[in-house]
């Protein structure tokens, strides 16, 4: 596409949805909700195999030693919050107010981060009493289960960032607009995930 | 350089015949040598360990390197043609899954060459494979199937993506082919059971690289998730193979008996509901685990329900037959035999899904006699009747039907003399994966007939290749419906042009050419106007993101491995080569969303405009 058609192409007037306006935008945002819906048989996989080993120690700590409840409300918390900031940017793409969708999608992005933080923290206070990787197939389902959804924050955290560079430089269009809207999902998908470990992993794991 | 970057279709479709093709050959001829040990008994040809990798490899070879990547090969020439479809919804992702599935299968292929095959059998069940027990040959299983794993579950999103959103204007779900049915369903259950055995194989890889506990039982490990989680997959698996062998003899059989499937709301009806009960059946594999009688119960009888739908089918292709014109080209008798054949693997598994009978068949030859009726005489024959059926389609050559035939007979006698007589030996007691037996158990006459039968498959399989390649000397000439079709495949030149269909037809019926041409018109009607054609750019980074996952997989899987070399060692133990893979991978992620591509327009040039309206 020549730099004149480019110019053309962004003072058309963008759709109110504009990332259903392309047959590439719908394609991806279908294909990004079987993804999540093959995601789902991967967390539904390791909570499994979580609850089936939770109680199974050896002579390890038990999860009820362990968890802080404080900690892990904050970092519900926090994590909540961004899904929130994340749906305030989509409702900016529909307005096509960019500066307002970079601006979200920045809180949303400090919010993953102080998340990751947390449990980086809570990470190395379970290993500072014996909690690790190695020590028991507890530990190694835990790490293994919340270390997944972690790793799945990092990646949004990352893509997220990223886009938030592409949108300064492209602007929002047909194009971007599709990869707003599948970052966003992604992310609900992500804290949604965190709810089951919070119920099934702490508070099971502190009451049950 | 041309088939590195391509992301079209057609060309995947070649790419998946090629590797899948091939695999094919060397999951083969580890069964040849698996069959020339059992010939006679007390045979020493192979020796015990290299027998038990024979086992592993050919079981994981032929379900995932050769099975699943013949089925994607049809599925990429055929849907997108048949939904009237210029390209699939992710030409990128095409091409990404492809290359995926080829580096995970080469990966696992090498161990061979890098201190011996996997050998806990196709199943890798822990604690066998875990670090106390299985040869280093499982690192390469439990990290190659992960990479080709990944790359069928791409391609499953891909073709659901395609069938939903791309279809012709016109074509209704209840006017899209049975083959695109199939598909579909398949799609859908390679969605839903492929991130259980990913999770399945990275406890495994925890446990055998990282020192984790899922499977130790001393730090309270269990190794029945183990189980359960390769049979949530594994179960489903089973139809993620058959079910699309459904939808290319529903094509087959109507083309070749010139009428319209009967039954064909009944027939979508039974394959949703197939694609269900996959679901629910994976512990029927456990019986003998300790599950206890309520749970071998209830898996038992919704086992024995898969029945009722696949019954449904097969009479309702014996009714699509009865009373119709029917032709036995190659394609059609590798369908007709499908129907008797797998009738008897349906057979022995309604046997095997009651717990008791079970109790006695568990690992005997009758297990592996009903699931290779299944596999082989139910997939295979139906791949063949598709690659006879699609041929001309694809490369625009039409096969030697005097040597399809011979394949077909030798194939099929070859079959049923390796396999019938394995429900026998089993009933006597023979025992599956052992790699050789005592005299005077009655059992030698039958394992030789089913050794020569196995022979005969092969020499089907060699007149298959002869044909092929006697007829790529030919000339591109095939007509556009050489078999008098019924669906839009054949409304296109063979092989078709890279954009499929200058204008997109307008759909108005089920069989839609057959509508057509039952009132008397020799084309479909264009539902656009004829205009400049956009494609997306042909590309490396598919390639080259599969090739960082290979080199990760290098990576971790040597990490804890001392080398006499320094530089090795310090390369390896430090993650430093997974760390270099990752990067590729994540790196050429990142290129890809960084600069969208633009891709092309052509012109259907030399094209008459068809008289649409826009």
């Amino acid at each position: 596409m020549s730099a004149q058609a480019e110019t053309v192409l962004k003072n058309v007037q963008l759709p109110e949805e504009p990332e259903k306006a392309t047959l590439e935008g719908r394609n991806k945002i279908l294909g990004f909700w079987f993804f999540l819906g093959g995601e789902s048989v991967l967390f539904g996989s390791l909570f499994a195999t979580y609850i089936a080993l939770r109680n199974q120690n050896a002579s390890g700590p038990t999860g009820a030693e362990l968890f802080d409840l404080t900690m892990v409300a904050i970092a519900t918390f926090l994590l909540l919050t961004s899904s929130m900031t994340s749906v305030l940017a989509v409702q900016a793409m529909h307005r096509h107010d960019v500066k307002n969708i970079k601006l979200w999608f920045a809180i949303t992005v400090l919010l993953g981060l102080a998340f990751l933080g947390l449990e980086i923290y809570e990470f190395n206070n379970y290993a500072a009493e014996g909690h690790l990787f190695n020590s028991s197939a507890f530990a190694s389902a835990f790490y293994t289960l919340v270390g997944f959804h972690g790793g799945h924050v990092l990646f949004g955290v990352v893509w997220i960032a990223l886009l938030i560079g592409q949108l300064a430089k492209k602007g929002l269009t047909v194009v971007t607009a599709p990869k707003i809207y599948l970052a966003a999902l992604y992310w609900h998908f992500v804290d949604l995930v965190w709810v089951f470990i919070f119920t099934v992993v702490y508070l099971m794991g502190k009451v049950g | 350089m041309e088939w590195l970057t391509t992301v079209d279709h057609k060309k995947i479709a070649v790419l998946y015949l090629v590797a899948g093709g091939m695999f094919f050959l060397i999951g083969g001829l580890e069964a040849l040598l698996i069959r020339i040990q059992l010939m006679k008994p007390e045979f020493d040809f192979v020796p015990a360990h290299t027998f038990n990798e024979l086992i592993t490899m050919h079981g994981t070879t032929m379900i995932f390197l050769a099975a699943m990547p013949l089925i994607f090969a049809l599925m990429n020439i055929a849907v997108p043609l048949q939904i009237g479809a210029r390209d699939v919804a992710f030409p990128f992702v095409n091409a990404l899954g492809f290359w995926m599935f080829f580096f995970g299968g080469l990966l696992l292929n090498l161990s061979w060459f890098l201190g011996g095959a996997p050998d806990a059998g196709w199943t890798a069940y822990a604690p066998l494979s875990g670090p106390d027990f299985g040869s280093n040959g499982v690192n390469f299983y439990v990290v190659g199937l992960q990479i080709a794993g990944l790359g069928t579950f791409i391609g499953g999103i891909n073709m659901l993506a395609t069938i939903v959103n791309m279809r012709a204007p016109g074509m209704s779900f209840m006017r899209m082919p049975m083959f695109v049915w199939t598909s579909f369903v398949t799609s859908i259950i390679i969605l839903f059971c492929f991130p259980a055995i990913t999770v399945g194989l990275v406890l495994l890889m925890f446990d055998r690289l990282f020192d984790a506990n899922f499977f130790d039982v001393a730090n309270g490990g269990n190794p029945v998730i183990y189980q359960h989680l390769f049979w949530i997959f594994g179960h489903p698996e089973v139809y993620i193979l058959i079910i699309p062998a459904f939808g290319i003899l529903s094509e087959v059989i109507t083309t070749f008996s010139s009428k319209r499937l009967y039954g064909y709301s009944s027939m979508v009806f039974a394959t949703v509901l197939i694609g269900f009960l996959s679901f629910m059946v994976w512990a029927h594999h456990m019986f003998t685990t300790g599950l206890g009688p309520v749970a071998n119960s209830l898996f038992g009888v919704a086992t024995m329900l898969i029945a009722v739908p696949t019954g449904i089918k097969i009479f309702n292709w014996i009714f699509t037959m009865w009373g119709g014109h029917i032709r036995f080209t190659t394609a059609n008798l590798f369908a007709v035999a499908f129907i008797p054949t797998f009738v008897i693997g349906g057979v022995t598994g309604v046997m095997l899904a009651s717990p008791p009978a079970d109790f006695q068949y568990h690992d005997t030859y009758f297990v592996v006699a009903h699931f290779h009726y299944v596999i082989v005489g139910g997939l295979i024959f139906a791949v063949f009747a598709g690659l006879f059926y699609w041929w001309p389609k694809l490369f625009g050559r039409m096969l030697s039907e005097t040597m399809g035939k011979w394949t077909f007979w030798l194939f099929f006698t070859g079959f049923h003399m390796t396999f019938f007589v394995q429900h026998f030996l089993g009933l006597m007691g023979m025992p599956r994966r052992v790699f050789t037996y005592l005299k005077g158990q009655g059992w030698d006459e039958l394992n030789f007939i089913s050794t020569i039968g196995a022979f005969l498959m092969a020499a089907g399989t060699i007149v298959f290749l002869v044909n092929i390649a006697v007829t790529a000397r030919k000339p591109v000439g095939a007509p556009a419906d050489p078999w008098d079709g019924r669906t839009l495949e054949w409304t296109i030149p063979s092989p078709p042009p890279e954009f499929n269909y200058a204008q997109i037809p307008l759909v108005r019926g089920l069989d839609a050419l057959w509508v057509e041409k039952t009132e008397g018109n020799k084309e479909m009607v264009p539902s656009e106007p004829l205009g400049p054609i956009h494609l997306p750019s042909p590309t490396i980074l598919p390639f080259l993101m599969s090739v960082g996952l290979f080199i990760a997989g290098f990576g971790f899987m040597y990490a804890g491995q001392h080398f006499d070399n320094g530089l090795a060692q310090a390369l390896f133990n430090n993650y430093i080569v997974a760390g270099i893979g990752l990067a590729l991978f994540f790196a050429c992620m990142f290129i890809r969303s960084l600069f969208d591509d633009r891709g092309f327009h052509v012109e259907p040039e030399g094209l008459q405009e068809k008289g649409a309206k826009a």
